[in-house]
């Protein structure tokens, strides 16, 4: 039992379990569509934990690629009768070459300078997608074909509850291999030193970039994911504001915590839900229990209370 | 044979002459020093010749082949290491952790391996492994290569760092003031090691103040002031040069010290 737990993939196994066994608690299907919603947005999460808690690289526009993955899922099949799965791929095909291309350029900045680059591309996808409306239907946004595989229609939030959990899983394992790897070590040498990494042979813009095209592939299947749940979209998928979204997960959970991004997307899905009973104070009460887990567990939550942990073990 | 040369190198940090037309040719095997008072440009000529900087004039050469710009990875998988002055050490990872970054220039499998865990993958793991032991046990931190490097103390984080260099499997290595900040008992041990890489055909360039290190081990010296050469030579030679005495201890003192 404790080898299992203490395996690589052991937090994985937990959280696998508790998603098979969480819906039998739920009383109605309004608490698979939330729990979708945590599981797509934690896909999205993992991904730019891979580049900041990593690669030690921000990215503010990442709700870009957000926007590209689910508007692939929106014009495909409206506008070339293409198979709306086979738009998720191409939308994280599409994702993960604008990344290339754009990341070249953008990822030799550092720190501030990294934070406005992308926030300019966050802010440049939002625009196009509000600007470009015989496509894109504007800012009212344009209606999602459901998805069909073969003759089986994904509908209801129950089936996306089952879709995004195991879909976030397989994201999950892809990223904790990444981890215990040559590549792995290689991005948080990067973020550490890179000088160091770059005297000890990493190509670090080489190693840089390709964090970057994983984590935008990421986003862009979250993104079809959130748009074929909802089946309608408008440009604020790509908006600046889902952007700080997907950093405050990552910060809140942990950085570089597999499991701490479930858990702050969890926190940033879940409490405004559970807060609405608040009405005009509901986003103040947001902001102050948000700031409270940062002051009280500064390195995230699932750091911050593994650390408290072993504080009290010892 | 020259394993490194450096051909009138400079460079200019806000129009000060950080290095001034510096030339020198380092024989393979050894340990050639470079040494001279602070701000002499020893740090900046490093970084020069490690790929950190490029140079404004002059050329390095590498094993005969012209270097001069190259990006430092390509210079460490040409088989340079250095380590740093101010600690360059990954924190967050544990100390062989630490050395297996080392192995970086050695290691072949892809993304898309490394993402799927492929068999590729966790060879290539226990390959680095394996070689990054050995390194570690060389500056005797085998026991904490477990620990996070954060937690180690910072005689061991120099170490660590050689440890680090060593297990790309440098010809050239860099040692930037590995004593720096060293109890005479953890400088004695550092001798030792750089002694033990030097053994082992490892040419050696060390910046370093302990005088007593650099006179020890050194088979040639080189002499830097105000970002230019003022001397060169073996142990003897260097501490009867004039210019050098008064390099650093100025005209006076050095009257006094003749006297």
């Amino acid at each position: 039992m404790r080898a299992l737990i203490e395996h690589r993939l052991g937090a994985l196994l937990v959280i696998g379990v508790i998603a098979v066994l969480l819906p039998l608690t739920f009383p109605s299907a309004y608490y698979y569509r939330v729990a979708a919603l945590v599981f797509i947005f934690a896909l999205a999460a993992v991904g730019l934990n891979l580049l900041m808690g990593f690669a030690g690289q921000v990215s503010l526009g990442h709700a870009g690629f957000l926007g590209i993955g689910a508007y692939a899922v929106a014009i495909g099949p409206t506008h070339f009768e293409l198979a709306s799965w086979l738009c998720v791929v191409g939308g994280g095909v599409l994702s993960g070459l604008i990344a290339f291309v754009v990341g070249r350029p953008v990822l030799q900045l550092k720190g501030h300078y990294l934070a406005v680059a992308t926030l300019g591309f966050g802010l440049l996808v939002f625009i196009v997608l509000s600007n470009e409306a015989g496509w894109t239907g504007g800012p009212d946004g344009m209606p999602v074909p459901r998805l069909e595989l073969f003759s089986w229609r994904a509908r209801g939030p129950d089936t996306w509850y089952w879709i995004s959990a195991a879909t976030f899983l397989l994201a999950a394992v892809l990223a904790l291999n990444l981890i215990d790897s040559p590549t792995g070590r290689a991005l948080r040498a990067i973020h550490d030193s890179e000088v160091a990494a770059r005297v000890l042979g990493v190509d670090v813009a080489r190693q840089k970039l390709a964090v970057f095209v994983v984590s935008a592939i990421y986003a862009s299947v979250a993104g079809s994911y959130i748009a074929l749940f909802n089946g309608h979209i408008t440009p604020d998928i790509a908006g600046f504001l889902r952007s700080i979204e997907l950093v405050a997960m990552v910060v809140l959970g942990g950085m570089g915590s597999i499991a701490g991004s479930l858990v702050g997307a969890a926190v940033l899905v879940l409490l405004p839900q559970m807060l609405t009973g608040l009405h005009d104070y509901e986003q103040m009460m947001l902001g102050l229990i948000i700031m409270g887990f940062m002051i009280f567990l500064r390195q995230g939550i699932v750091p911050g209370l593994t650390a408290a942990r072993d504080r009290w073990r010892s | 044979m020259t394993i490194l040369e450096a051909e009138r190198l400079s460079i200019s940090f806000g129009g000060v002459r950080a290095v001034a037309e510096v030339s020198l040719a380092i024989e393979a095997g050894g340990v050639f020093s470079i040494i001279g008072p602070n701000g002499a440009g020893k740090t900046t000529l490093f970084n020069l010749v490690s790929g950190l900087y490029p140079p404004l004039e002059g050329r390095v050469r590498l094993a005969g082949e012209d270097v001069t710009g190259l990006a430092p990875d390509r210079l460490a998988r040409r088989g340079l290491s250095r380590t740093f002055q101010n600690l360059q050490v990954f924190f967050r990872m544990t100390a062989l952790e630490n050395v297996m970054v080392g192995r970086h220039r050695h290691e072949t499998s892809g993304l898309l391996a490394d993402l799927l865990h492929l068999p590729a993958t966790s060879r290539q793991n226990q390959r680095t492994r394996e070689a990054a032991r050995p390194a570690l046990a060389r500056v005797r931190l085998e026991a904490e290569a477990d620990r996070p490097a954060g937690a180690l103390p910072y005689g061991a984080l120099k170490r660590l760092e050689i440890a680090r260099a060593l297990a790309s499997e440098p010809k050239l290595l860099l040692l930037d003031e590995p004593a720096a900040g060293c109890n005479p008992v953890e400088t004695r041990e550092i001798e030792e090691i750089i002694r033990s890489i030097v053994k082992e055909g490892v040419t050696v360039v060390l910046v370093e103040h302990d005088m007593r290190l650099v006179m020890n081990i050194s088979d040639r010296i080189h002499v830097l002031a105000n970002g230019r050469t003022l001397a060169e030579g073996n142990a003897a030679e260097v501490r009867s040069n004039k210019a050098v005495v008064e390099a650093y201890l100025g005209a006076q003192g050095a009257e006094h010290a003749v006297d």
